[in-house]
């Protein structure tokens, strides 16, 4: 599995080769940076770490400083790992090399994305769950409308099974979606253009892979 | 907006740009490429705009309708569809709203539109 961090920027759409009209987002990816090649031998697994944004400083800690010394780069806001770098270009990634999303991704790949969604609070069922709320607004039915309805049995079980879907905070999760299209790479900007919508706001981190 | 968001767009506004003017009330005839197979060839469609929507975005389309044999035919084509060869105002229409929608229940002399002079 391969990949790199971005930035999500915001939607837009494009026309595709056909002819159909495409929502997509934009992401800005790269330029990331090797910051840590682990390799079975020493850490048991075999992945990359990349680092991406410009961290201060002063806003790092001793124990990050040095690690990023050791790649010899500049702190980094966000790092992730990638299990298994490029598959069978394993043998490329170097420590402090600069990773490029043209390098990664081509158009027309299907790529799963991974963000933090939008924090919605204290939620109730319907948007948490998609329940469809009780019954009817009308025939003498009041105050229902958006109720879990019934949580269990009565005297026995004699009580409410361990994770029934309730009221609750909402968002703020990590979500990956799958099979998101490449429609479009501007390498000059470091943009990339996925079909579809993204978890999480613009501005946001989020973690392309393939 | 954001500036890179801009960047992206700037093809569709260019494209934009060399479109003609055109609203609801005027004639137009839009040529649209249709694929058959591997052949490729242009079909025009010609008719009245009767809206236009989503302004000022890359979704942006209009609604052309026109009276074939007898009977109304309505074509909702995307503004900036690569499809669209070239889009030709025959006539302007002087109408007083953006949505001709009333154009629906008439026919013949009553569906008339003014000319623009």
């Amino acid at each position: 599995m391969s990949g790199i961090i971005g930035k999500k920027i915001g939607m837009t759409s494009v026309f595709s080769a056909d002819g159909r009209n495409v929502a997509c987002t934009v992401v800005e990816a790269g330029p990331c940076v090797v910051t840590q090649v682990k390799d079975e031998e020493k850490d048991g697994y075999k992945a990359v770490q990349l680092g991406f944004g410009e961290r201060k400083e002063k806003r790092t800690v001793k124990a990050m400083k040095g690690h990023f010394k050791k790649a010899s780069t500049s702190p980094k806001k966000v790092l992730a790992e990638f299990r298994d770098f490029r598959g069978e270009f394993e043998g490329e990634v170097a420590l402090g090399q600069e990773i490029k999303v043209e390098e990664i991704f081509k158009e027309g790949d299907f790529v799963d994305v991974v963000g933090t969604s939008k924090g919605k609070g204290f939620q109730g069922v319907v948007k948490r769950y998609n329940f469809g709320g009780v019954g009817d607004a009308t025939h003498g039915q009041h105050n229902r409308l958006r109720a879990p309805g019934s949580i269990g049995g009565a005297s026995y079980p004699a009580r409410v099974f361990k994770g029934m879907r309730m009221a609750g905070r909402t968002g703020g999760n990590r979500v990956k979606l799958l099979n998101l299209q490449v429609m479009k790479i501007i390498p000059e900007q470091h943009l990339v253009l996925l079909s579809g919508s993204i978890p999480g706001a613009n501005n946001s981190t989020v973690i392309i892979e393939k | 907006m954001s500036e890179l968001i801009k960047l992206i767009e700037q093809e569709y506004a260019e494209k934009r740009k060399e479109l003609p003017d055109f609203k609801a009330g005027d004639s137009v005839n839009v040529h649209v490429r249709i694929r058959e197979g591997n052949k490729e060839r242009i079909q025009q469609f010609q008719g009245t705009v009767i809206q236009r929507r989503h302004g000022n975005t890359n979704g942006e389309t209009f609604t052309v309708r026109k009276i074939s044999n007898g009977i109304g035919v309505e074509r909702i084509f995307p503004l900036l569809s690569p499809n669209i060869e070239k889009i030709e105002v025959v006539r302007k229409g002087k109408v007083r709203r953006a949505r001709l929608f009333y154009l629906r229940g008439r026919q013949g002399k009553a569906a008339r539109i003014k000319e623009k002079l």
